[in-house]
């Protein structure tokens, strides 16, 4: 059968795309709208990789399907940075090494971001329950919640 | 596979009935998983996120209405129903990370048809009613009658849950809800144990409800349970009966995430244990 015809915004911006009923907003992200920033680690919502923001809620874009973002707002790890400049984040996971390979750090950045929004000075715990979603094969995790602390000192300062 | 994502209960029901393998959907967290498995393969989906009755928290004759699909994230946020139905709300803020915690909604946590899924213990120890929408029209069914067995549900063909309705709550009532996990997040229940309860002026226990999950085929309401704390201060004679009685309830499976004796005796510590929260919580309320 015919396509479905969605309309959206992604990261600010008027979008349309095509996809089958069966395609997850990942599927889409990466393959129609070549937003490759979210990844695919698990396809069934345990690792946190494919991260996004829909309407200002922190989900996982392989367990939601393309057609439900009709006129929905959809914000993913590519509008976190302002052109060139880093998003403080970014930046102090780069400084604290709170990342190996990689895969991982979009969902933890678009994870924690969120996070740091609602609540700019988490305590350890809070974090680690907040990110208990987001899986690191590499890190040990510990480099993460260092850089998201940090990070949250550089954003209260502002 | 077709998707609609109609606006009005009457015009999901219609979709629902006239296709055979039809599926509601909601936050997805389990239907785009096992859709992903190929466990299901629907015809049709049918999107309920559209409807307004699905998705709003109202006050509805002293008691509170809940749209099927509320996500646990908005269940956690919204500012006074934590106060009334704390166990409700904890129960559902277990379900999944935070992602999983922005779509997993309660409608979709009862009608997986899981007898381990984490927000019904609570939702059955609360009293409440879930309100189905189909092409007959609407009726209300307990919690505790919706789900027959593993994957199997009391709906017929074109039903869906649109809303549950929690009971008004009598002065010095509350409620609490904890599950064993053998981690401390992100796991299936191995025991669930739900209680919810009301005192008198004098702290004796006036009414009271008690559900397990994940010690059956499907969610518990254990009404022994119920009556052995009744009419008692939970003093620790009534502990014991309690205990006994929600040991007495479980039929259990036997796997690698835990043995029949070993849930059976987790079923009893963790029914006692929220029954003793909720008491706590119940004298403060
Ligand atoms: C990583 C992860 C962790 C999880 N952890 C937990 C956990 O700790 N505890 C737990 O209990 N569950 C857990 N789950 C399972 C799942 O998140 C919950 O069962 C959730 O509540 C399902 O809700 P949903 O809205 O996403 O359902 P959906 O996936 O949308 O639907 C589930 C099923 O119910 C049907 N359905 C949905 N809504 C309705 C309705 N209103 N009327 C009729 N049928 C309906 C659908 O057709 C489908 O068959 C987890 C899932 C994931 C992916
Ligand atoms: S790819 Fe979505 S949670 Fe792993
Ligand atoms: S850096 Fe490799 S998975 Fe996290």
């Amino acid at each position: 059968m015919a396509k479905h015809h969605i309309e959206t915004t992604v990261n600010g911006d008027a979008t349309e795309f095509l996809c089958e009923t069966e395609d997850t907003l990942l599927d889409v992200l990466r393959d129609t709208l070549q937003l490759t920033g979210s990844k695919e680690g698990c396809a069934s919502g345990d690792c946190g990789a494919c991260s996004v923001m829909l309407d200002g809620r922190l989900v996982c874009s392989c367990l939601v399907l393309g057609c439900e973002v009709a006129g929905r707002k959809v914000d993913t790890i590519e509008g976190v940075a302002k052109g060139q400049a880093l998003h403080p984040l970014q930046q102090k996971f780069l400084e604290h090494a709170a990342l190996q390979c990689g895969i991982c750090t979009p969902g933890f950045i678009v994870a924690s971001k969120a996070l740091l929004e609602r609540n700019p000075n988490p305590t350890d715990t809070e974090i680690r329950y907040w990110l208990a979603g987001n899986l690191c094969r590499c890190t040990g995790y510990d480099k993460i919640v260092t850089a998201v602390k940090d990070a949250a000192v550089a954003l209260r300062k502002g | 596979m077709r998707y609609e994502a109609p606006e009005t209960a009457e015009s999901a029901a219609a979709l629902l009935a006239a296709t055979a393998d039809a599926r509601v959907l909601a936050g997805g967290t389990d239907l785009l998983v096992q859709m992903r498995s190929d466990i299901v393969d629907p015809a049709l989906i049918v999107d309920i996120k559209r409807i307004t009755e699905t998705r709003r928290v109202t006050e509805e004759k002293g008691g509170w209405r809940v749209g099927a699909a509320v996500t646990g994230a908005e269940l956690k946020e919204h500012p006074r129903l934590k106060k009334v139905w704390p166990g409700v709300v904890e129960a559902a803020n277990l379900i999944g990370s935070t992602q999983v915690q922005g779509r997993a909604t309660l409608g979709g946590n009862l009608c997986n048809g899981s007898p381990a899924a984490d927000s019904v213990p609570a939702l059955i120890a609360a009293g409440a009613v879930a309100t189905a929408a189909g092409p007959q029209g609407r009726r209300d069914i307990p919690v505790e009658d919706v789900m027959l067995g593993p994957r199997k549900l009391a709906l017929t063909r074109g039903e869906f849950v649109l809303s549950f309705l929690l009971p008004p709550r009598p002065p010095r009532s509350s409620d609490a809800y904890l599950r064993f996990i053998p981690r401390t997040e992100m796991d299936i229940a191995v025991v669930g144990a739900g209680v919810s309860l009301t005192i008198d002026s004098g702290g004796t226990i006036t009414a009271a409800r008690v559900s397990l999950g994940a010690v059956a085929p499907r969610v518990l309401l254990v009404r022994e349970a119920a009556t052995a704390i009744i009419g008692s201060r939970l003093e620790k004679e009534a502990q014991d009966r309690l205990e006994a009685a929600a040991r007495a309830a479980c039929t259990p499976i036997d796997d690698k995430r835990g043995t029949v004796e070993f849930r059976v005796q987790v079923a009893g510590v963790l029914t006692r244990r929220a029954a003793l929260i909720a008491l706590d919580r119940a004298r403060t309320s």
